[in-house]
């Protein structure tokens, strides 16, 4: 679905050397860095880790969706939302194998995740608890995900912002489907409302730390800002994500849960009340309703897979030696 | 087993309009047959193309980007190459 700033960029990020600065120079003229090309050994793991991040999310991602597959209200609305959950694995393949193109192999990035060594966007850690949540993600997470792609269309490393190019034609289907869930319910019965505005209640402020924590607390994006991997701030990203929903929120007759949420003329945004970092801190450590219950399906699917893998590689292996065989015969 | 993992391979789509096959991203796959099958999958769920090539990724030789100004530098000094290095009277009309 999407990445998320926790990424710390380590402190022998400035290198001084004249590739360093051939490097940099041509990341200023904003011509794409490839992969055979040389690049500073921090721009490659910070890369590494924020591609695998947002592959791993991709993936986990699917899990709260493909809760309701088989319980979705209509034909229609399943096949809409199995389409979309194919595109999140789709999503994830891409950017596995943008992140395999600095050097690190699949099984690798695989394994961090399932060893809880990887973070994924903190979203994907709450639960899915009715049918509304799934309009609410693809309006809310999906709408958000998509602010913070489009910009990585541009990032300086070509595999990654060609993923994202893809990526992001794909993301516009999943937030009008989820939009048109929400307003079908909001024009429904008074329960159905009651539902639809549950789950805005529930996965607004969620969504909002979906941005990352707040720029006066993230030391690191001056680099990644350097680098041309990141274009916006966090907070500038966050606020235009708020502008464009509140209007959103207001034309299906929801209300945003947010008391203090005010429009201010001024500055022509809508202004926030306070966000609870310390829930986004407890839910990236560990800590979130559905974390552990995330990985566990993953880790089980994994498994579940393994005989197909080594199947399918015996099989290939023994066409392969039949193959050889057949030939040194015909020789 | 020679493999442990899943080899990677190219993949190449010729969109419907006809253009030539172009590269669109890679994948991991047991064999030709899958490789096939994964790229329908993963690069053609809207359309994208009528016509899949699948290559292994070993098999491709890349030049260096070491290389890069002997190679290509010398074909930016031939602009005698391109037609509007030519002059040709406005009467004489569209050539
Ligand atoms: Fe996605
Ligand atoms: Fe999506």
């Amino acid at each position: 679905m999407y990445t998320q700033a926790l990424n710390g960029i380590p402190d022998e990020a400035t290198d001084q050397s004249s590739e360093a600065a051939r490097f940099q120079a041509r990341v200023d003229a904003e011509q794409k860095i490839e992969p055979n090309d040389w690049m500073p050994d921090a721009y490659r793991r910070t890369l590494v880790r924020q591609i695998s991040q947002h592959a791993h999310s991709e993936i986990v991602g699917m899990l709260p969706e493909g809760n309701w597959i088989t319980r979705a209200p209509s034909l229609k609305r399943k096949v809409a939302l199995l389409a979309k959950v194919q595109d999140e694995a789709g999503h994830g393949l891409y950017l596995y194998a943008a992140a395999e193109t600095l050097d690190v192999s699949r099984e690798e990035l695989i394994g961090q995740l399932l060893a809880g060594k990887a973070k994924y966007s903190s979203i994907f850690n709450y639960p899915t608890l009715t049918w509304a949540d799934i309009g609410a993600i693809g309006w809310l997470v999906d709408g958000a995900a998509i602010m913070n792609q489009i910009p990585l269309c541009r990032c300086s490393y070509g595999p990654y912002a060609r993923a994202m190019i893809r990526i992001c034609k794909e993301e516009s289907f999943h937030q009008r489907q989820g939009y048109e869930i929400m307003l079908t319910l909001a024009r429904g019965t008074p329960e159905q409302k009651a539902m639809a505005q549950d789950a805005l209640n529930r996965w607004w402020w969620p969504c909002l730390m979906m941005f990352g924590p707040p720029d006066s607390e993230s030391q690191h994006s001056d680099q990644s800002t350097r680098w041309k991997i990141k274009r916006f701030s966090n907070d500038d990203l966050r606020q235009k994500f708020i502008d464009a929903t509140v209007p959103q929120a207001h034309y299906l007759g929801l209300t945003i849960p947010d008391k203090e949420l005010a429009y201010d003329d001024a500055s022509g945004h809508w202004k926030i009340g306070p966000i609870d970092w310390a829930e986004f801190k407890r839910v990236l450590a560990g800590g979130g309703p559905c974390n552990r219950e995330r990985m566990r399906a993953r880790r089980k699917a994994h498994e579940d897979g393994a005989w197909v893998r080594e199947a399918a590689l015996a099989y290939a292996q023994k066409r392969r030696a039949r193959r050889e065989a057949m030939q040194i015969a015909a020789e | 087993m020679s493999e442990k993992h899943l080899p990677l391979w190219e993949v190449f789509i010729r969109s419907r309009s006809g253009l030539a096959h172009k590269h669109c991203g890679s994948l991991h796959a047991a064999d030709a047959e899958m490789a096939l099958q994964a790229a329908r999958d993963v690069y053609t769920r809207r359309g994208e193309g009528n016509s899949i090539w699948v290559v292994p990724s070993s098999a491709i030789v890349a030049s260096d980007p070491a290389d890069k100004d002997e190679l290509f530098e010398p074909a930016l000094s031939k602009i005698y190459r391109h037609p509007t290095f030519y002059d040709v009277p406005d009467e004489v009309g569209h050539m």
